[in-house]
């Protein structure tokens, strides 16, 4: 025996190496349903790995940001001139959004509905990916030190990214929502059929679980349904690309994701979520014409005893809901004086109506950079800047 | 009795390389897999840690220690991914221990010939790969042989280039 195992010395140390490799991973896979703590190995990597790339990625960041904030300024009039005016008409589409909203929030209060919203997130930088095709998962520049913990989602402002995977101390693993183990509750926008959306093994993102007899069209938008208790409701998923009859009386529906996933720099780690119902708001309807006196410069302001009347509605609805949500609104604006500006009332992201409001937020946040500071998605944006303030 | 090779022992030289090397490189080829993909989409394609695999288990001619670079390297690419520790370090290991046996018999030196074993070993990788993914993880993979057949083609394009860089760091034994 000893001859033969001295004779095919190599062979039998690959087949040892192999075997010791194997049962590892037995005991991986046979121990991955308890939920237990890393593993040391990942940990030593994470560690080695990640600090190069954050530190290249810091590099990059500011010579990116140098040439894009100071440098590379052509057609910033332009785009100024036409960014006003496209806020111009986003205010008159948001001022008959506010009615829809009014109402909606009338009938939750009346139904007492509670549902999830987003209380704090953290901006974040991508550092890394796997590596690996058949892992779609990224490193983020922020881990457990800033608050974050397993199973937070991940979003940027076009849509949701994925769900933090491993949290170290300064870096963490989001697994993406285009990998085959990765599952978000979803629902579509206008038929409201529920579904469980699923990566592939080639990096695609499916919805399953419709039921075949049901119509849905391509086109149509995929939002989280809040089912799966990590992503809050309502958030922009993705678009059907394609429609086709599946197994097992399912419907195949292909879907492209809203983020683009394989171009990630920034993303946003939705670090506290708190189920609450929704404030109510005032029963009087506040005129369209009031809120244009409120927002638009263009129009001079009213006096104060005509003004007041929708403020205070609206003032009361914000103190009716919770003090975070209350502090954070206030924070997102530029003073932040909370009797500065007149108040809006709550609106919730989950809502097909405030969905325009989150990416405002995020990409708001995004812009500034990507430190700790914690913000609401569903803030109020802030007023338009006076004639004085406007960028020259 | 002299084992009969395709080239003869005196033409095969074996190469040692120094700690720094040994370690760094692998490192470096590692961050750079993971780092890479994000700037440029496309170079989720090449396997930059299964070529220095290759590069290591040649140069050094010594099965053993081909498949230990290979299951080093392997396990800490493991380490990256969410997926459990062992199945690129099952791969690279196999690998690692097929180039280096080949290395002793083969003169692998010149372009051609590391062309064609980077194209060998890149599919045998990736088949080692989908058998332990597939039959023990449970991955739901597919074999596309279009698929490999190119990144084995790409791989070893790129690795025509990239020996000849490491080429520098070897050291006569």
């Amino acid at each position: 025996m000893e001859t033969l195992i001295s004779r095919y010395r190599n062979v039998s140390l690959l087949v040892a190496l192999v075997f010791a490799q194997l049962l590892g991973l037995a005991v991986q896979v046979k121990r991955s349903n308890e939920n237990q703590s890393t593993r040391l190995i990942r940990l030593w990597t994470v560690s080695a790995i990640t600090p190069i790339e954050k530190g290249i990625a810091w590099v990059q960041g500011g010579t990116g940001n140098l040439w894009r904030n100071y440098v590379y300024l052509r057609g910033v009039r332009q785009e100024n001139r036409d960014l006003k005016y496209e806020i111009e008409h986003l205010r008159l589409e948001q001022v008959r959004l506010q009615q829809d909203a009014a109402q909606a929030h009338r009938l939750q209060v009346l139904l007492d509905f509670k549902e999830k919203y987003v209380a704090k997130t953290v901006a974040a930088q991508v550092i890394g990916s796997s590596g690996s095709e058949q892992s779609r998962s990224i490193f983020i520049d922020k881990g457990e030190t800033a608050g974050i913990a397993k199973d937070m989602a991940v979003i940027t402002a076009d849509g949701v990214v994925g769900k933090v995977l491993r949290a170290y101390r300064s870096t963490s693993q989001v697994l993406l929502i285009n990998d085959q183990s990765s599952g978000v509750g979803a629902i579509l926008d206008n038929t409201r059929l529920q579904g469980v959306l699923r990566g592939t093994a080639g990096g695609e993102v499916i919805l399953e679980k419709v039921m075949a007899d049901n119509q849905v069209q391509p086109g149509e938008r995929v939002l989280t349904s809040g089912g799966d208790q990590i992503f809050p409701k309502g958030m922009p998923v993705g678009f059907v690309t394609k429609v086709s009859p599946g197994a097992e009386l399912f419907l195949n529906i292909r879907v492209r994701p809203a983020a683009n996933l394989s171009k990630l720099e920034e993303v946003l780690v939705i670090t506290q979520k708190e189920d609450r119902a929704p404030a109510a708001v005032a029963s009087e309807p506040v005129r369209a014409v009031d809120v244009l006196a409120q927002r638009l410069p263009s129009v001079p302001p009213k006096p104060p005893a005509e003004t007041a009347k929708p403020a205070q509605a609206a003032g009361a609805a914000v103190r009716n809901s919770s003090n975070s949500t209350a502090a954070a609104s206030t924070s997102a604006k530029p003073n932040g004086s909370p009797t500065d500006q007149p108040k809006a009332p709550v609106v919730k992201p989950g809502t097909a109506q405030t969905l325009p409001s989150a990416p405002v937020k995020v990409s708001e946040q995004l812009r500034k950079g990507t430190g700790d500071e914690s913000q609401t998605l569903n803030a109020k944006p802030s007023p338009p800047a006076t004639p004085e303030e406007k960028p020259q | 009795m002299p084992v009969l090779t395709y080239t003869s022992q005196e033409q095969v030289e074996v190469y040692r390389f120094s700690v720094p090397v040994a370690v760094l490189v692998p490192l470096g080829a590692i961050f750079l897999q993971t780092f890479l993909p994000l700037q440029l989409h496309f170079f989720s394609i090449f396997d930059l840690p299964l070529l220095v695999v290759i590069f290591f288990a040649v140069a050094r001619r010594n099965p053993v220690s081909g498949m230990l670079t290979g299951a080093a390297i392997g396990l800490l690419q493991d380490a990256m991914t969410h997926q459990p520790i062992g199945v690129y370090g099952i791969a690279k290991t196999v690998v690692g221990y097929g180039a280096s046996s080949l290395g002793v018999k083969l003169d692998v030196e010149n372009v051609g010939a590391r062309v064609l074993l980077t194209l060998f070993f890149y599919v045998v990788h990736q088949f080692v790969y989908f058998l332990v993914a597939r039959g023990l993880v449970g991955l739901n993979m597919n074999w596309s042989w279009s698929h490999e057949l190119i990144g084995a083609f790409v791989n070893a394009i790129f690795a025509a280039v990239l020996f000849t860089l490491l080429d520098r760091l070897k050291q006569r034994a």
